[in-house]
């Protein structure tokens, strides 16, 4: 469907501020989206990611602060000249049409003809997979359905920019999983520049580019997923993104000592003592009488199980190939190695 | 106990209908020899004042439901989408006619209404200022029942994303979503025009309610023949706004 000539555009939020009252919401906010980019922002409830979404589809105005799409300052443009194409959280089809004059709704307000309407809606239903449903009314719908309606609802107007505002959280886990990879799949398939809002990490590490971690109203880190994951740049992205061991180091000349094994520190690290924030699955643990650790507890997860083990006093969780982990009972002693792969150290 | 219901719905419609058929026994009656006479219902049909004032009432069912609509279906919305602090106040101020005494109403209004009549006329149909006043309080409740059954945040911010201006939300978004609302204000609104008689009669207008009461001091039959007329034209109205309501539901299924 590249036949469809959308060509992503730049988005630009710099420095947005939004107090309400004495509450900001957003404490100087910079964001930059390439063209055709799909960026989640990803924070926990209050960060300010839904504000920042609102604030660049017009729906909500910053105290300060500029927005540019395609270099074009639309800081003071209203939601309705934007041009933007937008899926909400709660299902928002209007109940009074039908699937393909929701679908349409957009195009008639821009004066196209009803031919012109009629086939365009079509082929944005058959872009999400539901053009036998264009006559029934939205509640005749599921919610996955209603979903992906509002999908082709917001693309029907060929939007310079597609917001998503956590489009998949009233829905089942199964659903939420095959419609987080439909969104992936059409966003690559028309190239619109996308703005994906989510508390859900999992979704935003799965569907994005780049994702922005943001905590108090101020984006911590923008990157792509892997490096996301594998280098946080402040403490928070390390404890908010994925689960990660909080073991004692001491830091000297770039170099931690975790667990008695030297390991290379990330920049942003603490300058002395601290605690390394390690993954799981960095940790290996192997059955050995002469082990410093104790095994815990082992959850089975699969191919890849949960060890916990005791080391003098700190819990550290390795996740480790079930083959090797139900050979392990709690109570045995263990040896515990870390990966020496960078690790950040932030301060107790 | 399963004879329980059908006893009660029958005790329930002989309490209904029984002052019914004793207005159709009353009208229908010749008092002088206690037979069945048309006399009545035929002076009622050639009585050209009670015509009038049936032609004027209607008018000014359809008026007050028109004007009420106009105001209080947009005001209610925008407050809604804009400004939701204000909605306590609007609320407030569409109920206060309920605690007003109508007498009170129409001393106070009065003196507006001498202005009324300077610029539109002595016409009955300027009632339908005072109407307004007097529907607000069941028209808000109706119509904001039905605005809380959907999600008007979402809806209109979903049509201003799609390009829509506030007016387009109102009328194309949002107001198709409130019909049976719309509706059931109108239906309590006629009802409530049809059957008034203190303003109109205070107010020296010529309404039907007012018209029954002057009939009845001179003939008590054509007098309840008018009574028991309004009643089922009333029924009628309100029968026919049902349809049109259940058709719309059927035709959105």
């Amino acid at each position: 469907m590249k036949g469809t000539d959308v060509t992503g555009l730049t988005v630009e939020l710099d420095d947005l501020h939004r107090h309400y009252g004495d509450v900001r919401a957003l404490d100087g906010l910079t964001l930059h989206l390439e063209p055709g980019e799909l960026v989640a922002l990803l924070g926990p409830s209050g960060c300010g990611k839904t504000t920042a979404l609102r604030i660049l589809a017009g729906l909500d105005i910053a105290t300060s602060g500029e927005v540019r799409v395609g270099g074009k300052d639309l800081t003071r443009v209203p939601a309705n000249k934007r041009d933007m194409g937008m899926v909400f959280q709660a299902y928002s089809l209007f109940p009074h049409l039908t699937v393909v004059d929701n679908v349409a709704f957009g195009l008639k307000l821009r004066g196209r003809g009803g031919a012109e309407r009629r086939r365009r809606a079509h082929e944005m239903l058959e872009l999400v997979g539901l053009s036998e449903h264009a006559s029934r009314y939205p509640r005749q719908l599921s919610g996955g359905q209603q979903q992906r309606v509002a999908l082709a609802r917001a693309l029907a107007i060929e939007p310079s920019v597609l917001l998503l505002d956590e489009p998949l959280s009233a829905l089942d886990a199964k659903v939420r999983v095959q419609l987080r990879d439909e969104i992936r799949r059409i966003q690559l398939d028309v190239g619109t520049t996308t703005l994906f809002v989510t508390h859900d990490q999992e979704e935003a590490l799965a569907v994005a580019d780049r994702v922005g971690v943001m905590s108090d109203g101020r984006l911590e880190q923008l990157a792509t997923p892997a490096a996301l994951y594998s280098s946080p740049a402040t403490p928070f992205v390390g404890a908010f993104v994925g689960l990660s061991n909080r073991i004692p180091a001491s830091v000297s000349a770039g170099t931690a000592t975790v667990l008695g094994q030297p390991i290379p520190v990330l920049p942003g690290s603490a300058a002395d003592t601290g605690v390394a924030l390690v993954r799981p699955e960095a940790v290996s643990v192997a059955a050995s009488e002469s082990g410093a650790a104790t095994v815990v507890a082992v959850s089975f997860r699969g191919p890849v199980s949960q060890v916990t083990v005791d080391i003098e006093g700190t819990l550290v969780i390795a996740q480790v190939a079930s083959g090797i982990a139900l050979a392990l009972e709690p109570g045995q002693r263990v040896s515990v190695s870390v990966d020496p792969a960078p690790v950040l150290v932030v301060a107790d | 106990m399963r004879w329980v219901r059908p006893l009660v719905l029958l005790a329930f419609a002989a309490f209904f209908f029984a002052p019914l058929w004793s207005l159709l026994d009353f009208s229908t009656k010749d008092f002088l020899t206690g037979g069945r006479t048309g006399d009545h219902w035929r002076a009622l049909v050639e009585n050209q004042e009670v015509r009038d004032a049936i032609v004027t009432s209607l008018e000014l069912a359809v008026l007050t439901v028109a004007l009420m609509l106009v105001l209080l279906l947009p005001t209610m919305i925008w407050v809604r989408l804009r400004v939701p602090q204000a909605s306590r106040l609007v609320e407030f101020l569409c109920l206060l006619p309920l605690t007003v005494p109508p007498l009170v109403i129409v001393v106070g209004i009065n003196g507006v209404y001498s202005w009324v009549n300077y610029f539109l006329g002595g016409s009955a149909l300027t009632l339908t200022f005072v109407y307004v006043v007097l529907v607000l309080p069941f028209a808000y409740r109706a119509l904001d029942a039905s605005l809380s059954s959907i999600d008007v945040t979402t809806l209109a911010e979903a049509a201003r994303s799609l390009g829509a201006g506030w007016l387009t939300v109102i009328a194309r978004v949002v107001a198709p979503n409130v019909v049976s609302g719309v509706l059931s204000a109108a239906f309590i609104s006629v009802a409530l025009v049809l059957g008034e008689f203190t303003f109109s009669s205070l107010m020296h207008f010529d309404t039907l309610p007012v018209r029954i009461v002057l009939l009845g001091k001179g003939d008590i039959g054509a007098s309840m023949a008018a009574s028991l007329a309004t009643l089922l034209l009333t029924a009628l109205l309100l029968v026919a706004l049902s349809l049109l309501d259940r058709r719309r539901s059927t035709r959105a299924e």
